[in-house]
């Protein structure tokens, strides 16, 4: 089944309408902006009930009892099930590795884990319900860093480990271990004229996806469950939940339900086993919505990190070496750990080149929530310290930041710390030079003739705390480096469906696929690729369901390469499908249709020279084309466990940014004036979405640089501020103006010469607002987000 | 409790509501009206926002109890109320504050079945056109709130400077644009009503 991706190039019905490069509009706009937009939390059924999870209160405790009597009794409620209720031998389940409980079992390892659920006929009730059952913990000690995680005497998170990680871990509260070591870094450091090195703190991310986790299960005549849910990825849903119901996976039909946002925070199950447990155990249909507050707890964040890095150079500006270790904080469970890790360290010496590495990697168990997926995974940590690390060397050297960048630079044919070749386009310094030229943006702002400061322009906004007094502007710059796609020898593949026929004489499409459109405008690119490549005007996209193959994840800035070239292929494979049954029909009538290249084009087969061989309704008739496929990217290979070298990734994608802030010092509060952005997108298939994700990634960076962080007490492992009151996300006033220059360099190798767009802004946007600030400010800063006491030393 | 109220120009009754239940709770789940959002319940996101007697609310900080014989607008009867007040202000060309959000003149609105039926299914309010055409919607979570309360910025400041449009949308929380886009819908939507004056 299936080939694996040859390079292809745009061959056929560029000049048909709405197809790739031009910015269409989304087909789920309309219904977006009317409010009949159906998410998952929007699901209603007759008769429904709503779930409910009551979670531990304690970070790590044993479960000494669970009394359900008095919930149970509960007028409305109509099931309160725990640990001793689950249908199956299996009860666990993880995206690699599983280890997660599906309901706690003797014991929760992280504050906010799920013990029981409730379902009942009305939320309030289920809430309340949940509370009366009472739960008897005795309390553990918690383990919250590397040194408690790795003490000789420390509890273990998971006794009697057995996943493939196991046997090569030093400690078993270590998840995954990542050497990489190219050249000799030690011989290569006799040779650095200056040294740099740093300890950098990296803070906890939540996704803060809007639409909080939810869905709907409707159990089944069958004894199977029919599942509606906002997820990132289908079929692993499937894999995980089938098994813990007892369900062979042809009895859970899953369709994706309106999703709103993702981030990587629906890679993992939230309430998709919970809610199907409740529907098979009362017989009714049953809803859970969590709320912000439960949101927090429901689903992984970015793992915080520490990381230690020593640089070095030659006078003339040229890196010598880099040794590294990356300390990542998985928290009680695996998620996507693993993963994490393989990118940290594959992809912490940045877009640089540097031949002598030494560097370490690895992820924690702690009893800190779980950690795994976030937008950049693993390369946004690592860039916010080799990026500090670069404008430290600059300074020890007396070179303008930019130029050493440039200096230093990536380039195509590079060779990265796994010896693996970067066979594309990599334009580390002419996205450098790019952001540099863009205009600045004029200075004191906030200055309004004749009239008083416009406060919504300083830092402190409209709290009004300076009329510019204190306040001293700095410019950063930051470039950075992430993998597209599913890397280390990972199966990731895609799968499309596409139909041609002819519905009232004209020719129609239907592209059906499992992918998870979750924002970022998949479904806008699949329908421009289908009228491209089959000159068809009229694309249906059909919703997302399990009845097709799998897409893989919405994840790595994956979907536009991966389903995007599934559905280009299935395309192509419809096209020789029609013009054969074109020449098998009129091939007698016309000599063109044996000896022409022919393409199809505005609902016609044509000759290339333009000539019109016949409609497409005619050819078609009352047949359809319906055709499923499988499409691979070039494989790629497993790290080495001791020296971490291999062809580990697919694709790389670069951006760099330059901010511009303006920093209050005396109260340490800081504005951002502008952050521009300049990519190498290989080609945008879809421009107005893609500058679209451009501006969004970079505002996810500019959070983590000056606002968002989860905190968790490192006395009991709790988490403070589970709200959007006390979790700050960067509202349109703390937002600056981010001018994008998109630039368009293909990659051979990749459908019509695309690159992930998704993560890369997310990189380097954190790193140059931080630097901005050390610029404004002249102080150390390494630690992010900056709060305003490092800022004031108060 | 019973609640009764007018949403989008039309009388609704609830029964049997518990005296706990936010605005948001019964538009969403009593009332079939879920286009607007439950992001947050927290009165921070913005996503729930109504026109409570023509105010910007945040319908999830609302008692459904307090909403007894008031009107209420949401996103999906933007398009609606829009091309009621375009008929009482054509052109759009009024004074800021002069444009319609009168208490008297929200409660005076009411949408027209016969005139409602007779209007193009699928039309849209100037403001919800602009959103699409301008990109600024990913997800679209934080789209009707962000509507309700664009719309209600243009209809009381029609030619809003960025430094207005930043103010007045802060309460609206959006995680995946970075909020350009939504400016340049703004700013559309102000641009196309001047044209048409």
């Amino acid at each position: 089944m299936g080939v694996t991706g040859n390079p292809t190039s745009i061959n056929q019905g560029t000049r048909t309408k709405g197809g790739i490069g031009e910015s269409t509009l989304r087909p789920d706009g309309i219904l977006k902006v009317t409010g009949e937009f159906a998410y998952s939390s929007d699901m209603w059924h007759e008769d429904m009930l709503w779930g409910h999870t009551l979670r531990s209160t304690f970070a790590h405790a044993e479960i000494v009892s669970i009394d359900t009597s008095e919930a149970l009794a509960t007028s409305g409620v109509y099931a309160v099930l725990t640990y001793d209720d689950l249908p199956s031998t299996v009860k666990n389940y993880g995206l690699e590795i599983q280890d997660t409980p599906v309901l706690a079992h003797g014991k929760v390892r992280h504050h906010g884990e799920p013990v029981a659920l409730v379902a009942a006929d009305h939320p309030e009730t289920a809430r309340r319900a949940a509370a009366k059952i009472r739960i008897d913990y005795r309390e553990l000690p918690v383990i919250t860093d590397e040194a408690s995680a790795t003490a000789p005497d420390a509890i273990l998170v998971h006794e009697g480990r057995s996943d493939h990680h196991a046997g090569h871990v030093p400690h078993p509260n270590i998840v995954h271990r990542q050497p990489i070591v190219r050249g000799d870094a030690d011989a290569a450091a006799a040779r650095a004229d200056v040294v740099v090195s740093g300890e950098y703190v990296f803070g906890m991310q939540d996704q803060a996806f809007l639409g909080p986790e939810s869905g709907l299960a409707v159990p089944a005549e069958d004894g199977g469950v029919d599942l509606y849910v906002a997820t990132q990825w289908l079929h692993s849903d499937l894999r995980q939940i089938a098994p813990v119901l007892g369900l062979p996976e042809d009895k859970v039909r899953m369709t994706l339900a309106g999703v709103g946002g993702a981030f990587g925070g629906r890679e993992d199950l939230s309430m998709q086993i919970h809610a199907c447990l409740l529907a098979l155990r009362t017989g009714k249909p049953v809803k859970i919505v969590y709320n912000r507050f439960e949101s927090f707890f429901g689903h992984v964040h970015r793992h915080p990190a520490k990381l230690w890095y020593e640089h070095g150079a030659t006078r003339d500006g040229k890196l010598t070496h880099m040794k590294c270790r990356i300390v990542l904080d998985g928290g009680a469970y695996a998620s996507a750990s693993p993963a994490v890790v393989g990118n940290a360290s594959s992809l912490s010496v940045g877009p640089y080149v540097i031949d002598d590495v030494d560097i370490e990697a690895i992820a924690l168990y702690t009893n800190n929530p779980p950690c795994g997926a976030m937008r950049g995974f693993g390369a946004v940590q690592a860039c916010f310290a080799y990026e500090a690390q670069m404008d430290k060397l600059a300074a020890e050297l007396g070179m303008d930041p930019v130029e050493f960048r440039q200096l230093n630079a990536m380039e195509q044919g590079t060779l990265l710390p796994t010896g693996q070749v970067v066979d594309s386009p990599a334009p580390v310094a002419e996205l450098l030079r790019r952001v540099k030229d863009m205009p600045m943006p004029p200075e004191r702002q906030w200055e309004v003739a004749g009239e008083q400061a416009d406060v919504r322009a300083l830092p402190g906004g409209l709290s009004n705390t300076t009329h510019g007094e204190g306040v001293v502007r700095g410019v950063g710059y930051a470039v950075g480096l992430k993998n597209v796609g599913f890397s280390e020898g990972f199966d990731d593949y895609s799968t499309a469906r596409v139909r041609m026929e002819a519905v009232a004489g004209e020719p129609v499409v239907t592209v059906h696929t499992a992918m998870a459109e979750v924002g970022q405008g998949g479904v806008t690119v699949h329908a421009q690729i289908a009228r491209t490549e089959l000159g068809v005007s009229q694309v249906t996209i059909h919703p997302a369901d399990t009845r097709v193959g799998s897409a893989g994840s919405t994840s790595a800035s994956r979907q536009t390469y991966v389903t995007g070239g599934a559905v280009k292929h299935s395309c192509e494979a419809v096209r020789e499908k029609v013009l054969e049954m074109g020449r098998r029909k009129f091939g007698t009538f016309h000599p063109a249709w044996a000896t022409a290249e022919l393409l199809l084009e505005g609902g016609k087969v044509v000759t290339d020279g333009g000539e019109v061989l016949a409609d497409l309704a005619d050819v078609l008739e009352d047949e359809a084309v319906d055709i499923e496929l499988e499409w691979r990217h070039r494989p790629t290979e497993a790290f080495d466990l001791r020296t971490g070298q291999g062809n580990g990734h697919v694709q790389y994608s670069f951006a760099a940014h330059r901010a511009v802030v303006e920093v209050d010092t005396e109260l340490g509060l800081v504005k951002v004036v502008e952050l521009a952005c300049a990519q190498d997108v290989g080609k945008a298939l879809n421009p107005l979405s893609v500058v679209g994700q451009i501006q969004g990634g970079t505002i996810q960076g500019l959070g983590i640089a000056v606002m968002e962080e989860i905190v968790v007490d490192p006395r009991t492992a709790k988490v403070r501020n589970p709200s959007f009151t006390d979790y700050l996300l960067p509202t349109i006033l703390d937002t600056p103006a981010i001018p994008v220059d998109v630039l368009e360099l293909a990659d051979d190798h990749a459908p019509y010469g695309l690159r992930g767009v998704g993560e890369a802004p997310t990189l380097s946007s954190t790193p140059a607002v931080l630097a901005a600030i050390r610029n404004a400010t002249g102080l150390e800063l390494n630690r992010t987000p900056v709060r305003p006491e490092h800022l004031t030393g108060t | 409790m019973r609640v009764n109220f007018t949403v989008n120009g039309r009388r609704y009754e609830a029964d049997d509501v518990w005296e706990g239940e936010s605005l948001l709770y019964v538009l969403r789940e009593r009332m079939g009206l879920p286009g607007s959002k439950n992001a947050c319940e927290q009165g921070e996101c913005g996503s729930c926002t109504v026109r409570l007697d023509g105010v910007p609310v945040c319908s999830c900080l609302v008692a459904a109890g307090q909403v007894e014989g008031r009107e209420v607008v949401t996103v999906e009867g933007l398009a609606d109320f829009a091309a009621h007040r375009a008929e009482q202000h054509p052109g759009s060309g009024c004074a800021p504050g002069a444009c319609g959000t009168a208490l008297d003149q929200a409660r005076r609105w009411q949408a027209d079945p016969a005139g409602e039926e007779a209007r193009e299914t699928g039309e849209l309010s100037p403001i919800q056109q602009a959103f699409i055409d301008a990109g600024a919607v990913q997800c679209g979570f934080c789209t009707p709130g962000l509507l309700v309360a664009a719309d209600e910025l243009l209809e009381r400041n029609p030619e809003p400077s960025d430094a207005d449009i930043r103010e007045a949308l802060s309460g609206n929380l959006c995680r995946c644009t970075g909020y350009e886009k939504i400016l340049d819908a703004v700013r559309l939507a102000a641009a196309r009503a001047e044209e048409t004056v």
